[in-house]
């Protein structure tokens, strides 16, 4: 269980949506899940451009409209009103998911329920009642040559959201690249947690006892340093 | 050559009991209300719909669950903002799911229209909407043979459309459309606005009209999404 005081030692989901927009270099083709991911967007670097997908039919849609402007025709996959930007483009679900499967997308990014130390995701479903609903959420995990994990470190129960192997059911198996959390930041490396940066608050024991596999450090791990934001 | 047809209602008059009917459309943008709504006075029943969704308030898909036409749905994504209608029956064991990646779903669609019987994609392998379905190994990789969707009808809004059933489609409303064009015995296409073969650039024709059957005009078709902000309901 997590302690006051480690509780109180962590970012806030746009400190770790600004982390994650870092690693997202110009020119890269990018799809944000729809909910926490989409907050990325808003943390790019000055001076880098990417374009964002949006597996219903959309490369390079921009921010929201005003609210009145709004046109039902040009949405993003959360169902939400968008804008395009120059150089934005239409196209049909075959040739938006042959993006995604085919490798053409540089980096998807997900939120998860867990993430196995194998880099499998469960971000789909809690359990067996009630209505399942899946998406695009287990074809994007495939094909993008990098799969991040926005998320996290704990659950709200403190159960820890990063394990050995996941309990709830996989949203897709061993495709998981690198994990950004509340509290560190973890790539997978050959089925292995690789720890490459954490809060300096943090000792590696106290992140270790709120991880559930084991943290493995190959070099030296970088402060995690995030800007107010 | 005329495929346009005089009216909704005509549109949709061999729709019959027991049809597979793919429903174009992601959420509201692409859904073909004005027809959904004229198969529903029609009520032809026991139907299986292939949609992105499962409908959505009161009107379209939902109308067509409520009025309790809808056997079976084969979708990626049955929630909505307000999705009573298919959660109410589908809890109580009232109406059959087959739940499809999203992905998957579009490539079995397209799959169906190409003459390709099954495929094999990475999608869903190691998870439980792979259970029962053949994998293979390509190139030290797993992968999920996943099998076609075809469709006795489609129901499908584009933007202009030709009598030789040449379309183009507005914005993101393209989205399934196109492929379920491809993959149903008889597609049937509401468009915005008729206009003179020729006109449509042939450069700018989106779906050729060798997969469209029948062209019906809704010069100002709903939307989903104003129709349920307002509060709309079919009955």
């Amino acid at each position: 269980m997590t302690s006051i005081a480690q509780e109180e030692i962590k970012l806030t989901n746009a400190q770790i949506a600004w982390r994650a927009a870092q690693d997202i270099v110009d020119g890269a083709y990018v799809n944000l899940g729809i909910g926490f991911p989409e907050m990325v967007a808003r943390y790019q670097p000055p001076g880098r451009e990417a374009i964002f997908h949006t597996e219903n039919g959309i490369l390079d849609f921009g921010e929201a409209p005003k609210p009145g402007e709004e046109d039902w025709d040009l949405i993003n996959a959360g169902k939400k009103a968008v804008t395009l930007k120059p150089g934005a483009s239409f196209f049909h679900h075959a040739d938006s998911f042959a993006m995604v499967r085919g490798g053409h997308l540089d980096v998807a990014i997900l939120g998860a329920l867990q993430v196995a130390q194998s880099g499998d995701l469960a971000n789909w479903r809690v359990g067996s009642k009630g209505v399942p609903a899946v998406g695009g959420a287990m074809d994007l995990v495939h094909g993008a040559k990098q799969v991040f994990v926005i998320t996290e470190h704990v659950t709200k129960n403190g159960e820890p959201k990063l394990v050995e192997k996941c309990t709830f059911p996989l949203t897709g198996v061993a495709c998981v690249t690198r994990v950004y959390t509340s509290h560190a930041v973890i790539d997978i490396v050959e089925r292995r947690f690789v720890l490459r940066e954490k809060l300096a608050a943090l000792s590696v024991e106290e992140l270790q006892s709120m991880t559930g596999a084991p943290l493995h450090i190959e070099g030296s791990v970088a402060d995690l340093i995030v800007p107010e934001v | 050559m005329n495929k346009t047809s005089q009216s909704l209602a005509a549109a949709v008059s061999e729709i019959g009991d027991g049809a597979t009917v793919m429903i174009g459309g992601f959420g509201g943008s692409g859904a073909p209300i004005e027809l959904i709504h004229a198969l529903i006075s029609r009520g032809p029943k026991d139907l299986t719909v292939i949609n992105n969704n499962a409908g959505n308030g009161r009107i379209g898909i939902a109308a067509m669950i409520d009025a309790g036409m809808v056997r079976k749905m084969i979708c990626s994504f049955p929630k909505s903002s307000d999705p009573r209608a298919f959660t109410d029956k589908y809890l109580a064991g009232e109406i059959e799911l087959e739940l499809v990646p999203q992905g998957t779903l579009a490539e079995r669609i397209r799959a169906g229209g190409a003459g390709i019987p099954a495929f094999y994609t990475p999608t869903a392998y190691g998870t439980e909407l792979a259970e029962g379905k053949p994998i293979s190994e390509f190139d030290g990789r797993h992968y999920v043979q996943e099998r076609w969707l075809k469709a006795d009808f489609a129901i499908i809004k584009a933007h202009l459309g030709d009598r030789h059933g040449n379309l183009t489609y507005n914005k993101a409303a393209r989205n399934f459309n196109p492929l379920m064009c491809m993959a149903a015995a008889s597609t049937i296409v509401q468009v915005s606005r008729i206009v003179e073969a020729g006109e449509i650039d042939p450069e700018h024709v989106v779906t050729p009209g060798i997969f469209v059957d029948r062209v019906v005009e809704v010069s100002q078709p709903r939307q989903e999404e104003e129709l349920i902000r307002a509060g709309v309901t079919y009955a």
